[in-house]
């Protein structure tokens, strides 16, 4: 398959010293640009002619998703509002949403970044991709649209959701590509076995991501579709989709390193761990205007991958994200923290509702089933079921504003949600992916 | 007559109804009207018992959550159209009924109803200056026992 950029397959010793003048540039930016790293530096007593290169990145400070929201909308940025051209935003850790910004280069390298996954796994100009990742805030609808127009590929922006529109589309379209979650599109693949319209089909591959997955559900959808399915890594804090994704061979996603540095550290001891070593990815964005970030912590945990690929590209591959170093969790491709929850339920009624809840969350054919059980107490109870009923929907309604999904409350006895050394566990993940 | 009433959150699962039922019968207490409204997540269990206090406490206690709250108790004549009648007169005064059930009754050629209504000033007012009410002792007669 053709390699889009001659960078992709640059050796080793000179993509590294790419990449150490562009971390020097960035760090001297951001230094001079964005007051939370700059303090972060002081405190370091770090000055940006200290770090000279990859091999001083270790020196520098970490930067957390908390960041975003403390220094939200846009505390974080680098460059003016009027060299900002787009926003996107996500969940953050509470109530508020994390807000990220692109200036024209970035959404420039995003696309590209985008087009060079698309091509590295056979996607032309003469393929028909459907984007059925959302559009709006979340980056998967924007992000994937771009690389594809950058190809010459004919895009149907079809957006998430409505699955027998997508499936006639598909149909009369023609539509050779198709990218969305995993889990939508096992579900795809289900609802286009059951309708008996697999023949009708002319798809050949697809782009799928925003949720772990795993290799069965990859052998699975690839059957079912009668396509090459690909994982794609990304997350709205570095880029959003491709910032790192498979090639040909299946066997790893490649990081774009000219845009990004990878690190694996160790969670507790925070230490850069040898080669190899499974810990938690951390990015350091060197070419992003916009919203540069430097030693972003990403809570995924997996192992990089150093050798040279089959494909002839020389940058790094990460390994699929066996886990997370939080307590985050992707449901139905949404982020959502506990945290959040119990924001939510905190607020209502001014201490009506105490905050022991139980997240729990299944696959039930194929789907992300999101149930939450709280705790009734005497001043939520009522003897009328409508007040009861009112206050339940109230929640729901709260929850689902606040995490943008929609979940089953259900109330249950005080004290019934089992405490270990008197701390309420808080998620059941039942998945087994 | 005002009475109080005991409701009672019933999570929706197996033997919770049973635990509730047990609880009462170790704490001595008489169940002398029950009524169970459910939905498919959970029950709400009214009920009049000879010491809602005593019964809110002894649940909490396991935890289970209680609500005492004022009900009326309204006696009504044991034949064709005893009930309609009664009801005419506090739905006649613009007072709505959220919920109803019987009670037990030890009165001959008399029934019980324990009511919930919109306006339960109003309700007490219209039943009282009639032969509708109740007597103290026909509810808590098992109280004036002991």
């Amino acid at each position: 398959m053709p390699v889009r950029d001659k960078i992709e397959t640059m050796p080793r010793q000179e993509l590294k010293k790419l990449q150490s003048e562009r971390l020097v540039w960035q760090v001297k930016r951001m230094y001079e640009r964005v007051e939370c790293f700059k303090t972060r530096m002081d405190e370091k007593g770090l000055k940006p002619e200290d770090i000279k290169g990859v091999e001083d990145l270790h020196k520098l400070p970490f930067a957390y998703k908390k960041d975003l929201r403390d220094y939200y909308p846009y505390g974080l940025f680098a460059e003016p509002l009027t060299n900002i051209k787009r926003v996107h935003a996500s969940s953050g850790t509470t109530g508020k949403r994390i807000v990220v910004g692109y200036t024209e280069n970035d959404l420039e390298m995003w696309a590209n970044c985008v087009a060079r996954m698309l091509e590295g796994i056979g996607i032309t100009k003469d393929d028909i991709f459907q984007v059925a990742f959302g559009y709006g805030f979340f980056t998967g609808g924007f992000g994937l649209h771009a690389g594809a127009e950058k190809i010459g590929a004919t895009v149907i922006p079809i957006s998430s959701g409505n699955t027998a529109l997508q499936i006639q589309t598909m149909i009369d379209f023609k539509a050779t590509a198709i990218c969305c979650t995993p889990s939508y599109a096992m579900y795809l693949a289900e609802e286009i076995e059951k309708a008996g319209v697999k023949d009708q089909l002319s798809l050949r591959v697809g782009v799928f991501g925003a949720e772990p997955w795993s290799e069965s559900m990859r052998k699975e959808v690839e059957n079912k579709l009668g396509i090459k399915a690909y994982d794609i890594y990304g997350l709205s804090e570095i880029l959003g989709p491709g910032v790192a994704c498979e090639c040909e061979y299946q066997c790893g996603m490649h990081v774009w390193e000219d845009n990004f540095i990878v690190e694996i550290i160790d969670p507790e001891t925070l230490e850069v761990l040898p080669e190899g070593s499974t810990g938690e990815l951390v990015f350091t964005t060197i070419t992003k205007e916009g919203f540069p970030v430097i030693r972003y912590r990403t809570r995924d945990i997996c192992s990089l991958e150093y050798a040279p690929c089959k494909c002839g590209r020389t940058h790094l591959r990460m390994n699929k994200p066996s886990g997370r170093s939080d307590d985050m969790l992707i449901i139905r491709g949404v982020n959502v923290f506990p945290s959040q929850i119990e924001e939510v339920l905190i607020n209502i009624g001014e201490g009506k509702i105490t905050p022991n809840y139980l997240i729990k969350v299944d696959r039930v054919n194929n789907n992300d089933t999101f149930d939450l059980e709280v705790e009734m107490s005497e001043d939520l109870f009522a003897d009328d079921l409508k007040t009861i009923a009112l206050t339940e929907k109230e929640i729901s309604e709260k929850l689902r504003s606040a995490l943008g999904l929609g979940v089953k409350v259900h109330l249950v006895n005080p004290k019934s949600i089992a405490r270990s050394e008197g701390k309420a566990k808080r998620v059941l993940d039942l998945r087994k992916i | 007559m005002i009475v109080e009433q005991i409701s009672v959150f019933v999570e929706n699962k197996e033997g919770r109804l049973l635990e509730i039922a047990e609880l009462l019968a170790s704490n001595n207490i008489d169940i002398s009207a029950l009524s169970l409204a459910d939905t498919d997540e959970y029950g709400v269990l009214r009920m009049i018992v000879s010491d809602p206090y005593k019964a809110k406490d002894a649940l909490l206690a396991q935890g289970i959550i209680g609500k005492v709250t004022d009900v009326l108790a309204v006696s009504i004549s044991d034949e064709p159209g005893g009930f309609a009648a009664s009801l005419k007169r506090i739905t006649e005064n613009g007072i709505s009924i959220k919920y109803m059930y019987a009670c037990v009754s030890h009165q001959k050629g008399k029934a019980l109803m324990i009511l919930s209504v919109s306006d339960l000033e109003k309700a007490e007012e219209i039943v009282s200056s009639n032969k509708d009410d109740v007597a103290p002792t026909e509810i808590y007669r098992l109280e004036g026992k002991k």
